[in-house]
């Protein structure tokens, strides 16, 4: 007999509670809110919008706050996994498969048919629930909504009371909590509010500056070097300048400096906005991601091609952008094709030479990245014009990049798929920003996820609650530290062990990667005789 | 080629046997009557609890086993033939082995209670207790109240399990305070204070008499030893220990006592035959270490050593120093060296305990009262690291030097509020106490 299939087949549900008034209360409250967003989009006419849109998040976010004061607020401070794989919800239930269709096709809706969502097209105002959003727009940078204005508000909003929930739900674990806080504050201050007062600053004529959240480095922020990005923040006197040069030092500086010194996790789970959105309104998910070593071949194999895409790309527009503007720029197109070839190829030939026996297997995937990004180099150097590169226009493939990874990987499926594959698998699976993140983290970094010596009783819970895939376990019950590409330090692994045995740390790098033969507690002269041998 | 037979597939098979395929490309089989494929045993309470599925308990995919050739075999021995090397199934044809290894665990102790084979009364060890737990006690309404009868870790967890799903649990405990049979008597306080805050109606220093039924045979209710009291219920789980699963061997030329008895080097009385694990019984105790082992731990360093004597040279089992751990309820234990309790100390242990207000930590060190040496560490609520610990004894530290140094030996993850501070005042203040 199965346990798992009895339970799901089970009538008698075993959690027999359900929930309390509290929370019904709250539920019923959270989704008023949700209803007025939903009348908007119907066309209601709402006298007062400012209104209406306060009442509407007021009531979503208090409705939140309560529900989760309810569920976490009168239990002991400590793990609180029971029950996940018996909801529906958590366990790719039906409501897990509804909320996983309704994800995906807003995604669809707002990326690819906003008028649905009430955008005014060619100079109409709008209407709908983007109307409804004016206000707020109005009050922060001056001009009516966006769809995107709609979602960055929404979004915000989501990591915002989420975050609380996740925040008590780990009231035990101040790591958990600090981090929480640190996403919440980036996601509000650098993603929402920064970029809404610099479009502000637009009204005068002497900016011009681009949607820019000063966090989001490339090549996450795939748009930075676009044309009209770049002639926006050098059209845009000493500030523009200084962020473009920010983009670029947050490149090739600090995130090399944040990375070695704590992993990717700096970025990752502290910091970034997608993984904001992962680790709070994602947080009921994370088990759902597949630990299979399949799923891993899949992880590297997509994770390295979009990485490889995203470089050729952004290399592609700047050699187009320079190619087309000779005169404005001290740098040629062709003297920047061979720089950035001469840059890759040394640090393809340093991590060779010196972290060969580190990469073991993994060489392979960084010498085939190595080769095709050359290659089409090369291509370029010989065929591009500013007109045609690998024979089609530069613009068509930084729109396939835009369209294929930035909006249907990123968004429909990087989200609208969290209560299916769980909640990282744009992380995972796609993002070049965490390819090149984990790269470093894997070879050059202090981080490391310590295994405490022989106390792993081989349970499961971190492999199982771990979002990235990562199969902790392996390691933990061979005694070996977690030293892998793709961990993004979230710590819920050493949360959730009932043995004490997982620890993130930044130490020395020596004896970062520890292969035990046998474990510590067993006899000590059999230990020497394998270390020996 | 020879071949290797390992009885049982919990983790003292399973180690041995993987690691005798790191060794060796000998023929490899392991049997198992309980379940395919080797799982976590002490992960089957998260089953129940819906932190994980079944599936997660297996930490090998299950291509695993054929990728390594370890041959897997679903059935129950029934009889072992030490003259011919043959293994005898109740449904299957014999199977021959040139080296035999009994790792076969344990099974719950059951005390000829009256009523104990009732419908609705069982033990919690093995992957078939789980399913009958998921039909005896699916949730609070089948199950209106629940009993667990012996206050050791499984019966702890069962108490947790249970009250996941909001059953009520009565608890019966025959020690005065929950675990003092192995606990001092502070940190025992600890866990049982901690056991009622969970709305767990505890019963210390209570005996089960019997269990009484219904008209078709199921549980009604149990009625206490020390005071009569009759307490209606509709699960009784047994918890009180366990003990080598061994039956099977009676009929066999295998000498056993309570467990396998087996002399250092893990092999019995008949040669080519071995017992690691819960079922191994030590001719004589290794230091402190009792004779049967029934540990997670001590099962992983069994296999790991028995790989060694079959495939490259003959080892004896020489465990370092003692450590384990567990978890009541929201507090994880862990222990490094040896701290006994009041009963079982002898006279020259000392013990400092320090516990924090919120009575949710405490730490109970174990030293030499005459020479300061420091014995061991009781740790409740705060994560402490292995490798410190076992350096500190290996190198003989004092007491002293291990408060002092604290520290070092944390491993709470990082931003955690430190204890050690408030641990080396409490230390220094009990000993200008002393002074």
């Amino acid at each position: 007999m199965s346990t798992e299939k009895q339970i799901s087949m089970s009538l008698a549900k075993p959690e027999s509670t359900g929930l309390s008034l509290t929370q019904k209360v709250a539920l019923g409250l959270g989704l008023a809110g949700l209803f007025i967003l939903m009348l908007a989009g119907f066309n209601t006419y709402f006298p007062n919008k400012g209104l209406f849109l306060t009442l509407s998040l007021v009531c979503i976010a208090t409705g939140t706050i309560i529900f989760s004061n309810a569920l976490y607020l009168n239990k002991s401070k400590g793990i609180k996994n029971d029950g996940v794989w018996f909801k529906s919800i958590s366990s790719r239930g039906t409501l897990g498969w509804i909320t996983g269709v309704f994800l995906t096709g807003f995604y669809i809706i707002l990326y690819f048919y906003p008028e649905y969502l009430g955008l005014g097209i060619s100079g109409n105002s709008n209407s709908g629930l983007i109307a409804l959003f004016d206000p707020l727009s109005k009050l922060l940078n001056g001009n009516p909504a966006s769809q995107w204005f709609v979602y960055g508000t929404l979004y915000t909003l989501a990591i915002l009371i989420f975050g609380y929930k996740f925040i008590l739900k780990y009231r035990h674990n101040r790591y958990q909590q600090l981090r929480t806080i640190s996403v919440m504050f980036f996601q509000l201050g650098f993603a929402f509010l920064i970029p809404e007062f610099m479009s502000r600053l637009n009204q005068s004529t002497e900016y011009n500056l681009p949607y820019y959240d000063l966090k989001s480095m490339w090549p996450l922020n795939y748009y930075l070097f676009d044309s009209w990005s770049v002639n926006g923040l050098l059209s845009s006197g000493n500030l523009g300048l200084a962020m473009l040069i920010f983009g670029i030092l947050s490149i090739f500086v600090i995130s090399p400096i944040l990375t070695y010194k704590y992993g990717k996790r700096w970025y990752c789970s502290w910091v970034c906005g997608c993984g904001g959105l992962a680790e709070t309104v994602g947080d009921p998910f994370r088990q759902l991601s597949s630990k299979k070593q399949s799923a891993w071949k899949i992880e590297r194999w997509l994770i390295h091609t979009v990485l490889v895409f995203s470089v050729i790309m952004t290399i592609a527009v700047i050699y187009s952008y320079l190619d087309k503007n000779p005169s404005n720029y001290w740098l040629s197109s062709k003297a920047f094709l061979m720089g950035s070839g001469l840059l890759l190829t040394l640090l393809f030939s340093v991590v060779i030479l010196f972290k060969r026996h580190e990469l073991g297997k993994d060489a392979r995937y960084g010498a085939i990245d190595y080769f095709i990004i050359i290659l089409s180099l090369f291509i370029l150097y010989v065929t591009g014009t500013s007109e045609q590169i690998f024979l089609i226009k530069p613009s068509s493939l930084r729109s396939a990049y835009g369209f294929y990874i930035g909006s249907i990987f990123s968004g429909v499926i990087g989200t609208g798929f969290y209560p299916i594959l769980g909640n990282r698998v744009w992380c995972r699976f796609g993002c070049p920003m965490a390819a090149v993140l984990g790269f470093q983290q894997r070879l050059f970094s202090k981080f490391r996820i310590t295994t405490n010596g022989g106390q792993c009783i081989s349970c499961g819970n971190c492999s199982t609650y771990c979002e990235m895939g990562i199969d902790v376990r392996a390691y933990a019950q061979k005694g070996e530290n977690i030293v892998r590409s793709s961990c993004v330090g979230c710590g819920i692994c050493s949360a959730v062990c009932p043995r004490g045995v997982l620890k993130l740390e930044n130490s020395s790098m020596k004896g970062r990667i520890n292969a035990n033969e046998i474990l510590l507690g067993n006899d000590v002269n059999l230990i020497d005789l394998l270390t020996k041998k | 080629m020879e071949h290797i037979v390992i009885i049982g597939n919990g983790i003292s098979g399973i180690t041995a046997a993987r690691h005798i395929r790191k060794l060796s490309d000998k023929k490899i089989t392991v049997i198992s009557a309980e379940s395919e494929y080797f799982f976590s045993r002490t992960a089957l309470m998260y089953v129940y609890m819906g932190h994980m599925t079944f599936s997660h308990t297996q930490p090998y995919e299950n291509w695993f086993w054929t990728k390594n050739n370890i041959t897997l075999k679903k059935a129950y021995v029934q009889a072992v033939d030490t003259d011919n090397k043959t293994l005898h199934f109740s449904d299957d044809s014999p199977l021959r082995y040139d080296k035999l290894i009994i790792a076969s665990g344990s099974k719950p102790n059951k005390f000829g209670w009256p009523g104990e084979h009732l419908k609705g009364v069982q033990g919690l060890y093995s992957k078939p207790d789980l399913e009958l737990l998921e039909i005896n006690a699916p949730n609070n309404k089948i199950c209106k109240r629940a009993v667990i009868v012996g206050g050791g870790l499984i019966g702890i967890e069962l108490a947790e399990m249970l009250s996941s799903r909001q059953i009520p649990v009565t608890f019966l405990v025959r020690e005065s305070s929950f675990w003092n049979n192995v606990l001092p008597e502070n940190d025992s306080q600890l866990v049982t204070e901690h056991i009622k805050n969970h709305h767990i109606d505890l019963r210390l220093s209570s005996n089960l008499k019997e269990i009484k039924s219904d008209d078709h045979g199921k549980v009604k209710s149990i009625v206490i030893e020390e005071t009569g009291e009759e307490i209606p219920c509709n699960f009784v789980g047994l918890t009180a220990g366990v003990s080598p699963n061994i039956n099977f061997l009676k009929s066999s030329k295998i000498n056993t006592n309570k467990g396998v008895v087996v002399n250092r080097f893990l092999e019995t009385n008949i040669e080519d035959v071995y017992a690691i694990g819960d079922c191994a019984e030590q001719l004589e105790p290794i230091g402190n270490r009792r004779s049967i082992e029934a540990v997670w731990y001590t099962g992983r360093m069994m296999g790991e050593v028995i790989a060694q004597t079959i495939c490259i040279q003959k080892m004896p089992y020489q465990p370092s120093h003692w450590f384990n751990s567990a978890k009541f309820f929201d507090i994880e234990y862990q222990t490094y060296g040896w701290v006994n309790n009041e009963k079982n100390k002898p006279e020259c242990e000392s013990h400092f305990h320090w516990k924090d207000k919120d009575h949710l930590k405490c730490i109970t060190i174990a030293y030499n009262k005459n020479t300061n040496a420091f014995l061991g560490i009781n740790a409740f609520g705060i994560r402490l690291r292995h490798e410190t610990f076992e350096t500190w004894l290996n190198e003989g530290r004092d007491v002293d030097y291990v408060i002092n140094h604290l520290e070092e030996a944390n491993f709470d993850p990082e931003f955690s509020k430190t204890y050690h501070p408030k641990i080396q005042n409490a230390y220094n203040r009990q000993l200008q106490h002393e002074l």
